[in-house]
């Protein structure tokens, strides 16, 4: 699904990753943890296009394609789905207009036909119930005037619909109570499958107690330092990221 | 200035001043009254007075009229328009009056004013001066013999044809009246000097939207005055659609007068136009009036829009909120001053101003001034500015659901404007409005800034 390797990339002129290599296969879920400034958000950011960041160096392929030569737009459309650390308030576009138009565009894609507003709409609101979201959320503006924890439901409620082969979730447990996190990790888990792969970017191992990832990897200054199986990031809530020996010096993302 | 543009200007004076005689004279609507005549010429030798303006003052610092004042423009004569060739500029499914006035003169045979309620009166100005409407009244001769106008001068020195509505005393008219002046913009360059006057009594409503249209892209004139008397608790929306020609000129003031607790709202929306220059200006004179100013325009190619609102808060515990936002592309100029003027007895004067620019390519420039005089003490006054691009992170969040750079940016700048257009009050003009800006946008922001 997702094979990087030896990914370099900096920001300024100055590094951030220094030597990524994660292989996720179809159906598994992968968490990634870090302590601030590791580079997390970094590489969650490159996966999805993002242009701030220069790779100066690896690879990333999805699906034997090369990745960074996708536009942000056809790596979405080809399955890529990032919920955003920060979702971003855009006034004036309503969030089912935004959502329908995503959605065409992946079905698009896909080969499949549009979906009429009547078909769109009882697509929605199966998802809506899910996430436990108020329908009227669609009619406001995208994540604008939304709560914190509106917003990170709301990136979940997108990507249940969008259905993404590979998503990427970004710090998408902060800012959550205990009651909003297991509602998004329900609407997580709900999509998880034998064709579809989820990487989850945290800090805290409190979200992985409700997704719980077949690989943990530890991200430190920049490399991943570690990796093992779900027990890992229990010892890293246990222990904090001190233990871990080989950790490089800090670098600020 | 040099001999050449002096002799030029020179040669408009005389161009004016030779149409001016013949109308005078009765031109092709004989039966000119005294009043009117006397009105006229007043208002003809406070024009010769003033001149046309000059990027010398202060007002027209950053706008040049030198294609409006270096050259001859015929003055505009009744032409054959069929209704086919002025739909596009109809509002479809727009309920109520239309008056359509084809270069400066009312279609009878394009108007349609149906059946108004008792109480109102939807006239041109020739019928309203034949039936009461005195060329006496303060709204008629102030703008066009008094102050510091030249362009509403000339107008008023052209007076002949125009719409008058008039609501008596506890009126309220729900569907809107709408006024279209077009342009046929014939071979030579014809100027028109449209005027709206708007009179409305003690606790009534009325809605009333202005278009201004060409038929032909050619460098036609429109110099046009539009007056709202509003009554004592009166409410009053307008809505002014400017979609003239890309290559026409067009200067207009707008004046409202607003009576104890009566609300006006103006929604100005510039859509066409090469050169064009709106003038609003409110007088909120009487106690606890409101007066609500919202503004869009499009300014790209070589356009150069240019908005001036002054709202003077003459009176204590008026309201003002005033919205305007500007999309440049191209080479696409915009001005924006907006003037408050609180008096001294204006206490309790709630003002809001704010006013928003996005700037499409490097080479649109705006220049934007709020202008705050406060002689109250007891006011709230907000203003604020901002101009800039499009919101990269909003544009990225957009294509990581999947929607291209071309469409990402056309939702985002349908978004800014859009904001403006759920305020003008007819759902119908909203969806005019919203199409005719997407047709607008493939030219204005394919976000090349070639």
């Amino acid at each position: 699904m997702l094979e990087i390797t030896g990914l370099h990339a900096s920001v300024g002129g100055k590094e951030i990753l220094r030597g990524i290599d994660l292989s996720v296969n179809a159906g598994e879920v992968h968490a990634i943890m870090g302590p601030n400034g590791s580079g997390k958000s970094t590489l969650a950011g490159i996966l999805a296009g993002r242009t701030e960041y220069d790779v100066t160096s690896g690879t990333a392929r999805y699906q034997n394609e090369n990745l960074l030569d996708m536009e942000p737009e056809e790596r979405a459309r080809a399955g890529v789905f990032l919920a955003f650390q920060y979702p971003v308030e855009i006034a004036g576009v309503n969030n089912a207009y935004l959502l329908k138009a995503a959605l065409n565009e992946v079905r698009k894609h896909r080969g499949e036909p549009e979906l009429d507003a009547i078909e769109f709409m009882t697509l929605v609101k199966k998802q809506l119930a899910v996430l436990e979201m108020s329908p009227e959320l669609l009619n406001r503006p995208v994540n604008d005037g939304f709560s914190g924890g509106e917003k990170k439901r709301n990136e979940i409620f997108q990507m249940a619909v969008l259905e993404p082969k590979l998503a990427i979730l970004d710090e998408t447990d902060s800012g959550l109570d205990i009651d909003a996190l297991k509602i998004v990790a329900n609407g997580v888990n709900a999509l998880r499958s034998s064709d579809r792969s989820t990487v989850v970017v945290t800090h805290y191992q409190r979200m992985l107690n409700y997704i719980v990832p077949d690989f943990v990897h530890v991200l430190s200054g920049g490399r991943i330092v570690k990796s093992g199986g779900k027990e890992l990031a229990l010892e890293l809530e246990e222990k904090g990221y001190g233990w871990i020996d080989s950790a490089p010096e800090e670098v600020k993302a | 200035m040099s001999a050449t543009s002096a002799m030029e200007v020179s040669a408009v004076y005389e161009g004016y001043q030779a149409d001016f005689d013949r109308l005078q004279d009765g031109g092709d609507m004989p039966g000119v009254s005294a009043p009117l005549k006397l009105l006229r010429q007043k208002a003809m030798e406070h024009f010769g007075r003033l001149g046309f303006p000059t990027t010398r003052m202060e007002d027209w610092r950053f706008t040049s009229v030198s294609p409006i004042a270096t050259r001859p423009y015929a003055l505009g004569a009744l032409a054959e328009v069929t209704t086919d060739q002025i739909v596009r500029f109809l509002i479809p499914e727009l309920p109520g009056a239309l008056l359509v006035f084809v270069n400066g003169r009312l279609s009878v045979s394009l108007s349609e004013t149906g059946a108004l309620p008792p109480g109102v009166a939807v006239q041109c100005l020739g019928d309203a001066l034949a039936t009461g409407l005195d060329t006496t009244e303060p709204c008629l001769v102030s703008l066009g013999t008094e102050g510091e106008q030249p362009f509403s001068a000339l107008n008023t020195a052209f007076l002949q044809d125009g719409a008058v509505i008039r609501i008596d005393d506890g009126v309220v008219l729900n569907d809107p009246v709408h006024v279209v002046f077009i342009s046929t913009a014939p071979g030579e360059a014809v100027v028109t000097h449209p005027r709206v006057l708007l009179l409305v009594g003690e606790n009534s409503q009325v809605s009333v939207i202005e278009s201004y249209a060409g038929l032909r892209d050619a460098g036609y004139f429109t110099n046009a005055v539009t007056q709202i008397e509003a009554g004592a608790g009166s409410v009053v929306h307008h809505c002014k659609i400017l979609r003239e020609s890309l290559q026409s000129y067009h200067v207009a003031r707008m004046q409202a007068r607003l009576a104890r607790n009566a609300v006006v709202t103006s929604n100005s929306i510039t859509l066409g136009g090469a050169l064009v220059r709106n003038d609003i200006g409110v007088v909120l004179d009487g106690e606890g009036a409101e007066c609500t100013l919202n503004g869009l325009y499009l300014a790209g190619g070589k356009q150069h829009i240019d908005n001036h609102t002054t709202i003077d808060h003459a009176s204590p515990h008026c309201a003002s909120h005033e919205l305007y936002k500007g999309i440049l592309d191209g080479d696409g100029r915009a001005v924006f001053n907006g003037k408050i003027i609180v008096r001294l007895d204006a206490q309790k004067t709630d003002a809001k101003q704010s006013n928003k620019a996005l700037l499409l390519s490097e080479r649109a420039q705006v220049n934007t001034k709020p202008q705050l005089e406060i002689f109250a003490d007891d006011v709230k006054c907000a203003h604020g500015a901002t101009v800039g691009q499009l919101d990269e992170d909003a544009l990225f969040y957009l294509r990581a659901r999947g929607l291209g750079r071309e469409e990402a940016r056309r939702i985002l700048i349908q978004a800014f404007a859009t904001d403006v257009l759920n305020r003008v009050r007819h759902k119908p003009i909203q969806m005019e409005l919203g199409r005719i800006l997407l047709d607008r946008l493939p030219t204005i922001a394919t976000g090349e800034t070639a």
